[in-house]
């Protein structure tokens, strides 16, 4: 079946099986490496890009679900890593291994879509989804409210 | 299957470490992440040979004639900031522009030293080795600019990548002298900078490959593409030991995409570093491959370990601790001064098996050629790697290239290289490049485990309170038994929080009583630190409840005053001491001590009652670091127990990088919180009950505790460990807490088999 893919503004046509979460259509077949495989249950947040403009587990989304939509994935969240949240998480050093913080911060990039400043229970409650093992929460909590502060969304 | 081109794990210091220096801003370093330029392009190849000339005195740098200095870092990063830091010490050592440096990931290979980064070894093993290294560059760099000014090497320094000579004026660049350095003979004898011209070693440093990570850019295990790659799963046996003894490949090469089924050969004991074995799915891609392997029909065998049941072998285990094992500690005369005490304090503990669950599953890919493999791997152990793919395919060792990618997260894990195993087999079994995934349900039923563990403890009080018998009894399964058929226990484990506790107690006896294992036990950060402390510094704060005195007091009374405690005092004949020697690294009392006073000063230990907190404190040395932590617990929603507070306070001799320094110990707490609090495996029937973060239950956002207070209280002497150190005390201050807090006193974790948390 072919599914159209709108990936960082670029369309994608992909003859995969519709069932194939989204997670593996990037990866495999569209080629952008940067959304992470953790659990493949919805589990750990590792795999979260937004599909129009909404967060979504790419690893238990199907594709057929994302055909003619507009997903993003890290890669595609700011040109040249200029997004407030990317700037901070480099400021604060954020990352141990780095191989959850895609997730992280496609989550904190739609919160902030939503709250623009939101307080430490909201980032809580937002970010419940996202496990990171290296146990960096409490850099992205101020990571997150940093970002805020400098005007949250992509200038 | 189409994808970009490799990059290699090579990062340029761009902005250079102004902003460390400044204390402005960590992020100052930009990623240039070269692709791998196509072979048959002349110009790249003329581009490559140009950057091949110059100053090479050592595997570890090169000063090209551009200028460009490139530094090796031969330990794999996996979060520890290994690559943000080593390095530096090079650099600094020769004089050299940040801006100007590129890291350079080393392959897998024995010239580079050891590269098995475990151990929270890299500092401590690579301090003095790697400034050698940069300052024999300098050396020649000056030697070189010496002889073309016919001046004396003496009056040139080295600095801000150049050469200079004051006296003159005159100064030659780096890149200038690089061609004319590298013709004269390497220095035998290495002379090191004054420490205070280090100008970035044990500052707070930018963070090399953040810029990669916030952007997807970093390269791990998994997101390596060759052209033509498949990618693999294997159902491997669900018992360790296990085999197929049947299985139909029908409905699973029905599934389109599915290229291949290809059996793998079943272990045999000791497994060591073999893939369990189990039937791979080889497939045009991931999920094509996760399907097809979903409809295998397979009959297993359990083998050995099919009897297994973690319930059962608890009640084993409590049992060997109820009988004398071997004496590994004694001073004095136990028996006696534990009949006669005027009263005793006995109490069981029990830590469970863990999992590591790198965020990143075990991943590599593997090409195969006929002759020589190629591997791209997330591994901790590029050259156990190495010779382990060697073993398996029949090769020698220079046939086999190990590339080390980011790792997303390791903690022992990937220090065993099974997994790399598993993708050069099935790439020389297809004739492909194989990826070879693991799922988490993989990764959660068939790590190397943490061992389970039961320890008994018993001390002897006189009339006055006063501490006169310490008995400590340990059982667990060694991780020998992965390596040995026949290890039944294990001295490298027993020097971590055994035989190296300092006792001030006139009668101490341990005892290691025998366990066998049933499963692949592994090491995990910190390894048999985290039962022992656990055991140990619970049971202190039970004797100053049984006592009715302060913990911290008994804590500091226990350990004694400062002192330097020798082997003949701890009763041991010898001490591994992780390596070192102690005259290097003494069990030095007084460092305990302040690392205990500092942190319950930062916690206002003293104001606890009055201000109605529930404090639990705990110290511990590991790696040769001191460590002592304070946790501050509450009742928190829905009636659970919430940790609220952290302090840490530490000493790991000199440091390189402070700023990744704070963050390892940051990150230790949430891991040790992690587990102390959920974690655990239990197994039935051989078979590993848990399967994904639904049931192996990690520390969430919520669940965090809303500060985590990290200090260094001191930066000198010889280097000691940072990755491990900072989880062993976490887990018997936070039951600390939970008693002060409740009244109640847990001795099995994780926590939540017993209270609501």
């Amino acid at each position: 079946m072919t599914i159209t893919l709108h990936v960082n503004g670029k369309p994608h046509v992909l003859d995969i099986d519709p069932q194939m979460p989204l997670l593996w259509a990037l990866r495999d077949h569209v080629g952008l490496n940067g959304t992470k495989y953790g659990c493949g249950q919805a589990l750990c947040g590792a795999c979260v890009v937004h599909l129009d403009g909404e967060a979504v587990r790419a690893c238990v989304t199907p594709v057929r679900r994302a055909d003619g939509r507009a997903v993003t994935t890290i890669e595609g969240l700011s040109p040249d890593g200029s997004h407030p949240l990317q700037k901070a998480w480099v400021d604060l050093a954020v990352p141990q291994c780095g191989f959850c913080q895609a997730g992280q911060i496609m989550t904190a990039a739609a919160l902030l879509a939503k709250n623009p400043s939101p307080s430490d229970a909201e980032i809580d409650t937002s970010m419940a989804g996202n496990l990171c093992r290296c146990g960096t929460y409490l850099r992205i909590r101020t990571a997150v409210k940093q970002a805020a502060a400098a005007g949250g969304k992509e200038k | 299957m189409s994808g970009p081109p490799i990059r290699l794990l090579r990062r340029h210091f761009l902005a250079g470490l102004g902003g460390a220096l400044s204390g402005l801003a960590l992020g100052s370093f930009a990623s240039a992440a070269p692709e791998l330029p196509p072979a048959t392009d002349p110009a790249a190849k003329a581009a490559a040979e140009a950057e091949g000339a110059g100053l090479r005195p050592n595997l570890f740098v090169h000063v090209t004639p551009n200028g460009a200095v490139q530094i090796v870092c031969a330990r794999s990063e996996m979060g520890q900031g290994v690559r943000s830091s080593l390095p530096v010490l090079i650099a600094d050592e020769l004089g050299a522009d940040m801006g100007r440096v590129e890291i350079v990931q080393a392959p897998g290979d024995k010239a580079y030293g050891d590269q098995n980064t475990d151990g929270s070894h890299s500092v401590r093993g690579f301090y003095d080795a790697l400034r050698k290294l940069g300052a024999c560059a300098r050396m020649m760099l000056i030697a070189a600019a010496a002889k073309q000014w016919k001046v004396a090497p003496s009056t040139c320094t080295a600095h801000d990548h150049a050469v200079w000579h004051e006296a003159s004026g005159r100064s030659l660049g780096f890149g200038e002298l690089a061609l004319a350095a590298a013709k004269l003979p390497v220095p035998k004898d290495i002379l090191l900078r004054p420490k205070a011209e280090l100008l970035h070693v044990g500052k707070e440093l930018p963070l090399l490959d953040g810029p990669a990570m916030v952007t997807g850019q970093a390269l791990y295990g998994a997101d390596v593409v060759l052209p033509g790659m498949r990618t693999a799963v294997i159902a491997r046996p669900p018992v360790v030991g296990g085999k197929a003894t049947a299985h139909d490949a029908t409905k699973a090469l029905a599934i389109p995409g599915v290229r291949a089924v290809v059996p793998l050969p079943a272990p045999t004991p000791p497994f060591a570093f073999q893939p369990l074995g189990g039937i791979a799915v080889v497939a045009d891609d991931t999920w094509s491959a996760m399907r097809g392997r979903a409809q295998l029909e397979i009959t297993w065998a359990a083998g050995a370990n099919g009897e297994y049941d973690s319930e059962t072998y608890r009640k084993t285990l409590l049992a060997a601790v109820g009988l004398p094992g071997v004496v590994v500690r004694e001073v004095g005369d136990v028996g006696p001064a534990l009949t006669g005490a005027a009263r005793q304090v006995e109490a069981v503990y029990h830590v469970p098996h863990l999992a590591h669950a790198t965020m990143e599953p075990p991943a590599a890919v593997a090409t195969f050629d006929g002759q020589s493999c190629e591997v791209w791997a997330a591994t901790q152990n590029p050259q156990a790697s190495r010779s382990s793919v060697a073993q398996a395919l029949g090769l020698d060792e220079e046939n086999v290239t190990i590339h080390v990618t980011m790792l997303g997260g390791g903690f022992g894990r990937k220090s065993k290289p099974d997994f790399v195993v598993e993708a050069a087999l099935l790439a020389k079994a297809t004739g492909a490049p194989v990826r070879i995934q693991w799922t988490r349900e993989d990764d959660i039923q068939h790590d190397y485990y943490h061992t389970v563990s039961t320890q008994r403890l018993v001390a002897g009080l006189d009339g006055d309170g006063k501490v006169v018998a310490w008995e400590h009894r340990t059982a667990f399964p060694p991780i020998g038994s992965t390596f040995s058929d026949t290890a039944l226990s294990a001295p490298g484990e027993l020097q971590q929080g055994v035989l190296d506790v300092p006792l001030a107690i006139a009668n101490v006896r341990a005892e290691n009583c025998e366990a066998r294992a049933y499963t692949r036990i592994g090491w995990l950060r910190s390894v048999a630190n985290i039962y022992h402390a656990f055991a140990v510094q619970s049971f202190i704060a039970e004797i100053a409840e049984a006592r009715g005195s302060d913990p911290r007091e008994t804590l500091l009374e226990i350990i004694g005053p400062p002192r330097i405690v020798t082997p003949e005092e701890l009763g041991v004949e010898m001490l591994p001491n992780y390596g070192q020697s102690l005259t290097e690294h003494p069990i030095d009392t007084a460092r305990h001590r302040r690392v205990i006073e500092r942190v319950t000063e930062l916690a206002d230990w003293d104001q606890r009652k009055q201000q109605g907190r529930a404090l639990g404190l705990a110290v511990h040395r590991s790696f040769l670091t001191y460590v002592a932590v304070v946790v501050s617990v509450v009742h928190g929603p829905e009636g659970k127990i919430a940790v609220d507070e952290v302090w840490t306070c530490l000493d790991a001799g000199t440091l390189v990088n402070r700023e990744r320094v704070r963050s390892q110990f940051e990150g230790a707490v949430i891991f040790a919180l992690s587990h102390a609090l959920y974690g655990e495996i239990t197994m039935q029937q051989g078979a590993t009950v848990q399967s994904n973060f639904r049931d192996f239950r990690l520390m969430r956002f919520p669940e965090a505790p809303r500060a985590i207070h990290v200090e260094i209280v001191a930066d000198d002497g010889p280097s000691c460990g940072v990755g491990e150190p900072g989880v062993p005390p976490v887990a018997p201050a936070l039951t600390n807490a939970i008693f002060a807090l409740t009244g109640q006193r847990v001795r099995n974790l994780p926590i939540a088999r017993t209270l609501k948390v």
